[in-house]
């Protein structure tokens, strides 16, 4: 077969105790207790987004070998997935993420001039943070949201049918 | 007009909006009956399989593979765990159904997938959702702890012996995990890379257990069409094109929405429903099914209807059924380069021709967007796009290699006037 049909444990000997915080290491087992007891890995996705949100919104080197410890994986099987997925981000960011849909529906419907704006305006381009570090752009591939074109989502909320006059009132009330 | 609209997955659209993913207003509807008489009645899985084989419903998640086809290659009685597994993953550019089932009328979705389960055998079952979809997922969540509070699934339910529970995954933005493989390995804790097939999912699925997977608006279908019957939901389309479907019509159009339509709805009326064209311009292209199918030019595709096989003989797909609807005027180069950008981002990297020809087509298409495009680059365009179809383990390939070349096919006069002129015919 092409995949494994077993997971790639490793044995740890970590004190894990001592890895996150109270509350997060209930919500990471939480997410564990869903899955068949010798997949724990299966967590990995849910935790990374646990341990980004906790941590102002990105990861570690630190952070995602604290993870393979706490969830028996080996570290690489880590990086490999926070590098693979879009919502992961490895590098520092600001206060706040605003992700601009740039998909065919939100693009034939202005989402470039969004882009165009906010580079203009607020001179941040797609990757890059603003210097009062108040927030991050991303372009994003399709949000499903493409009936209420142009979508952009702020942190965790879409907004939806948006006019570069619109998206500037929502980017100059984030703190 | 379109008459029979709403009657299935958006049967709850009628109510209001904070009353529709109610459990108490979907129980008014007759929800959560058809599981209830399946397992009080012990209904034999295989005359559920049947009814849903007679209702001809085909795979919504953009393949179209009928779904009671699928259920019956489980292997039900072999002993251990199975599952099944509902792909919320909705990522094709263009699609905005799914998320509007799972925050409209999460119970159904549910509904649906514990009669899937029983079904196929599985005691538990998985609903993968994309991680965007913060308010969808709540929405899913709190239905699925009104339906384990009420004891509509856990452990025994309705004394009957059966147990079914059911969780949420959800991924983290990458497009590739809507590839049924690939969104399995994602569920393992891996890069959502695709599996080779053979072993399939019935045989070796999720954590190695045989697996099924199925579209949201697929699973919220069946429980109307048990209510309702098979026949009757065959009725609501076309033979072979049973029910309605979900199209997501967006681009430029006054109105964009999802409408539930029976299958076989001409285009003509579906735009209309979607307010005609934005401003009064004028059509130009429709791709019928989501951004990986062939795009047909407007005029082909006002004599068109919305099913399956009607799609399929005007020289594209019913994929999904996002309906991207493009007015005149648009720069046809610029539309495909957006495309062309979408796989090259998304390719997971794992063929050699998918990740370096999407690479190539995008930087071309760019470069001629860009009015720096060379003679000779159209040629490399169709040369590239036909060495990645059907080399590839998953279909995202495909889904690139053919936007290519059927703009090629109707546009090609749009590509050679901006690479002569450097600049697009379509600039006022």
């Amino acid at each position: 077969m092409s995949f494994r049909t077993a997971p790639l444990t490793v044995a740890r000997d970590a004190d894990k105790s001592s890895l996150f915080t109270d509350d997060i290491r209930a919500a990471i087992d939480r997410e564990i207790a869903k899955y068949p007891p010798e997949w724990k890995q299966s967590a990995v996705m849910p935790t990374l987004t646990l341990v980004q949100d906790a941590n102002g919104g990105s990861l570690t080197r630190e952070l995602m070998d604290a993870v393979a410890a706490y969830l028996d994986m080996p570290a690489m099987s880590v990086y490999e997935v926070a590098s693979f997925y879009g919502m992961y981000d490895l590098e520092p960011v600001g206060r706040h993420k605003v992700c601009v849909c740039n998909s065919i529906s939100c693009m034939l419907n202005g989402s470039e001039e969004l882009i165009d704006h906010v580079r203009e305006r607020y001179g941040v381009a797609p990757g890059e943070t603003s210097e009062d570090g108040r927030f991050t752009l991303k372009e994003f591939e399709c949000l499903g949201a493409c009936k209420d074109a142009p979508a952009v989502l702020i942190d965790k909320v879409y907004h939806e049918c948006l006019t570069p006059a619109a998206l500037d009132k929502l980017i100059d009330v984030l703190d | 007009m379109v008459e029979n609209q709403n009657t299935v997955c958006f049967r709850t659209m009628h109510l209001p909006p904070e009353r529709r993913y109610r459990l108490e207003e979907y129980r008014a509807l007759g929800g959560y009956q058809q599981w209830e008489r399946i397992l009080r009645n012990r209904i034999d899985p295989g005359d559920v399989i049947e009814e849903l084989k007679l209702s001809a419903l085909r795979g919504r998640g953009g393949a179209g593979f009928p779904t009671g086809l699928k259920w019956s290659f489980m292997p039900r009685q072999a002993p251990g765990q199975k599952y099944i597994v509902c792909n919320s993953d909705e990522g094709e550019p263009g699609t905005c159904k799914d998320r509007d089932i799972l925050r409209y009328n999460p119970h159904q979705l549910i509904e649906g997938m514990a009669i899937a389960g029983y079904c196929i055998g599985a005691t538990a079952g998985y609903n993968y959702i994309r991680g965007e979809f913060y308010e969808p997922i709540a929405r899913f969540e709190a239905a699925l702890e009104e339906a384990y509070g009420a004891g509509l699934i856990g452990k025994n339910v309705f004394d009957s012996g059966v147990d079914f529970d059911l969780y949420t995954h959800l991924g983290a933005g990458a497009y590739i995990c809507g590839e049924e493989t690939a969104l399995l390995e994602s569920i393992e804790g891996k890069k959502g890379q695709p599996r080779y097939k053979p072993p399939f999912p019935a045989q070796a699925g999720l954590f190695g257990r045989p697996t099924t997977i199925n579209n949201t608006e697929s699973l919220a279908s069946v429980p109307v069409i048990l209510e309702k019957g098979g026949q009757w939901f065959l009725d609501q389309g076309r033979p072979n094109n049973g029910g309605p479907k979900l199209f997501s019509v967006t681009g430029h159009v006054a109105k964009p929405g999802n409408f539930e339509v029976p299958l076989g709805t001409p285009f003509k009326d579906l735009l209309e429903l979607a307010g005609g064209m934005q401003d009064g311009r004028a059509l130009k292209a429709v791709i019928p099914g989501g951004s990986s199918v062939p795009v047909v030019p407007g005029e082909r595709m006002m004599s068109v209807d919305m099913d399956y096989d009607s799609i399929t003989k005007a020289g594209s797909m019913l994929g999904s059924g996002a309906v991207i609807v493009i007015a005149e005027g648009t720069c046809m180069v610029k539309v495909l380069a957006n495309l062309a950008h979408f796989y090259a981002h998304e390719s997971c990297g794992q063929c050699t021709p998918c990740r370096e020809g999407t690479g190539w087509l995008a930087r071309v298409l760019e470069r001629i967007r860009a009015g720096q495009g060379q003679a000779k680059d159209l040629e490399l365009l169709d040369s590239v796009a036909g060495r990645i179809g059907g080399r590839t383990i998953c279909a995202l390939g495909d889904a690139a290699a053919m936007p290519v070349q059927s703009f090629l096919k109707h546009y090609r006069h749009e590509f050679e006037h901006l690479i002569e002129h450097g600049k697009s015919m379509n600039l006022a």
